[in-house]
């Protein structure tokens, strides 16, 4: 019988998982209000304020509204047009939901709690719901890729275009965007030594010193590709309104839909996640925070603090940079992804190993002061040089109007009329 | 159009500069600009708990009223000129002969349905005597449409509740007393 009964790990993951669930969703629904607020905010509005406790005039300046939203999208007529691979255009938004929050098992939401002392349960307990999974970095970046099946599935299912257009645009962004993405990642695991994200942050923890200021060209690599794999403005092509109507998600309705923006918001609160605990420190901060496993309670919520409070201050800046970049064109887009993050991840990767290469011969002669002069400001000088190089010789917009050459228009002078060529002196010049 | 033909201009892009090539300082910019607007002033007016300013009253078109006279008798002379100025023809007048000695006929019914006005200001225009005349009112409401019909009482109970803040504008404006 003892058999059939869970093991206190099975169970604390069970509690982890329901927390982690119930704690995603909730912040999912939230962050829709968020993005509303700042949205409005940046444009001299008010945003949504109304919408309080159910039944009475109270208004909690509208922190009801996630629940109103959440009834009325579930409520709605479950609409499947007769047109779409009705098989693949239900399993789209399950697959994409599926993985998006699989992720989340890999992600420590956390340090550690303090020794609970359960017979069966190893001490500390970790927040995450598989501790010790040796190929965690993996596992993120694998089920991310596995969420662009969903996007790709809805968007062929749909049996539109622009359905098809959205599923195909973001195929080809996410690809290229996973590159530059991985070149950013592994700078971070060659310092770090380990693909476990909980080590990945005590090891800044440890240093004191975070890989953002260690590798800032990484760092900026990995943002600016973690924005085009959450697919948020700049890089939201897969569901540019203005072109595709919804992009991949154009025919779906009602819950499927919920779930298709909940795996969206989910998709920013991972690239939070990964940006906060690869580059800025995770649950560390300076004086705060000690780096050990031993923790109180209060250091243990303390440091769990510490992370959301960042997390949140990155989902900010997402929604914030949605409303001061305008949207690039495609050709841009890909420019960008090929001859500029994929050039500077690999320079990235070049200097993080040069530097950990030598960081111990340099110590080891120069003294630890000195080392760190070198083994920080040498990065620091290549990311400004690397962008400055960058910057200069690639072309920065692509210029697809007909080339205007001296042959056209002396050809078309002889064509044309003269009056024309009157109304108009300052062009037969050229 | 071809793109050879002599009638298209065109202008050349300005040729980047280097904080454009950059990126990161048009983008800090950018920041800074949508920061600014985070925390400006906003200008939504929060409706039924804060009222928006009407510039001048006297010239708003809200609801309508009718105005009556110093002895409190109602100043329409039913001549029709309001209904017939009446783009939408949401004005029913019938008239009668007036009981009174200084003027030939008076409205038995005046009616003016809300919902088909378009609050133009013709009527306000039309009438001879300032009769007929748009108030500032303007969260105009109900729940049917038979109680969007104003008949001549309502529209003389609107004229009692608003003739303190919104005088008639004849005498100023040269208008018939």
């Amino acid at each position: 019988m003892t058999g059939l009964l869970p093991t206190p790990e099975t169970l604390a993951a069970l509690v982890k998982i329901g927390l982690l669930i119930g704690g995603l969703m909730t912040a999912a629904a939230y962050l829709v209000l968020v993005e509303r607020w700042i949205a409005a905010w940046v444009q001299d509005r008010r945003g949504p304020n109304r919408v309080g406790i159910p039944l009475t005039k109270i208004r909690l300046f509208g922190l009801g509204q996630p629940l109103a939203d959440g009834l009325k999208i579930i409520f709605k007529e479950d609409f499947t047009p007769s047109h779409v691979d009705k098989a693949l255009y239900n399993a789209a938004p399950l697959v994409l939901l599926t993985a998006s929050l699989a992720i989340f098992a890999a992600i420590p939401f956390g340090s550690v709690l303090p020794p609970l002392n359960i017979p069966g349960l190893p001490d500390p307990v970790p927040f995450l719901v598989a501790p010790g999974l040796d190929v965690g970095v993996l596992w993120v970046f694998a089920l991310s890729s596995i969420a662009i099946y969903g996007v790709l599935l809805g968007g062929w299912a749909s049996n539109n275009k622009y359905g098809f257009l959205g599923g195909l645009r973001s195929s080809a962004q996410l690809i290229a965007y996973e590159i530059p993405l991985g070149l950013g990642l592994l700078g971070v695991v060659l310092s770090a030594g380990s693909l476990r994200l909980d080590i990945i942050m005590t090891k800044q923890a440890e240093t004191g010193l975070w890989y953002a200021f260690a590798q800032p060209l990484g760092f900026v690599v990995f943002l600016i590709a973690s924005f085009a794999e959450a697919a948020r403005l700049p890089f939201d092509l897969p569901e540019a309104e203005q072109e595709l109507v919804g992009g991949y998600h154009t025919e779906y309705a009602g819950i499927k839909l919920l779930l298709f923006l909940v795996s969206e918001f989910l998709h920013m609160v991972t690239a939070a996640f990964l940006i906060v605990i690869m580059f800025l420190g995770g649950w560390h901060f300076w004086g705060i925070t000690g780096s050990t496993q031993e923790v109180t309670w209060l250091g243990a919520f303390l440091r769990f603090g510490i992370l959301s409070a960042k997390i949140f201050a990155v989902i900010l800046f997402f929604m914030v940079v949605r409303w001061s970049w305008p949207r690039f064109r495609f050709d841009q887009l890909m420019n960008l992804a090929w001859k500029v993050m994929l050039p500077l991840g690999l320079l990235n990767l070049v200097v993080v190993a040069t530097v950990e290469e030598f960081r111990t011969i340099l110590e080891f002669t120069l003294g630890t002061g000195l080392a760190a002069f070198f083994t920080i400001g040498g990065p620091w000088l290549i990311f400004f040089g690397g962008w400055i190089c960058a910057g200069l010789l690639t072309p920065s917009a692509t210029d697809n109007r007909p080339i205007r050459t001296p042959n056209s228009f002396t050809q078309t002078q002889n064509l044309q009329n003269s009056s024309i060529k009157k109304q108009s002196p300052d062009l037969v010049e050229v | 159009m071809k793109p050879s033909d002599p009638g298209i201009t065109w202008i050349d892009e300005k040729p980047l500069g280097l904080a454009e090539r950059l990126y990161l300082p048009l983008f800090i910019q950018g920041l800074a600009t949508t920061g600014r607007h985070l925390v400006s002033k906003k200008n939504t007016v929060s409706f039924p708990e804060q009222r928006p300013t009407i510039g001048n009253p006297l010239i708003y078109r809200g609801v309508h009223r009718l105005n009556r006279d110093e002895n409190d008798r109602v100043k329409c002379v039913a001549c029709f000129l309001c209904a017939t100025a009446c783009p939408a023809h949401c004005i029913d007048i019938v008239a009668t002969e007036s009981p009174w000695e200084d003027r030939e006929k008076y409205p038995e019914s005046f009616q003016i349905d809300e919902l088909r006005c378009i609050f133009c200001g013709m009527c306000e225009e039309a009438c001879p005597v300032d009769a007929i005349e748009l108030t500032s009112l303007l969260d105009l409401t109900g729940k049917s449409r038979e109680e969007m019909v104003f008949d001549k009482e309502k529209l003389l109970s609107v004229y009692d509740m608003t003739k303190d803040a919104e005088p008639m504008k004849s005498a100023d404006l040269g208008g018939t007393l």
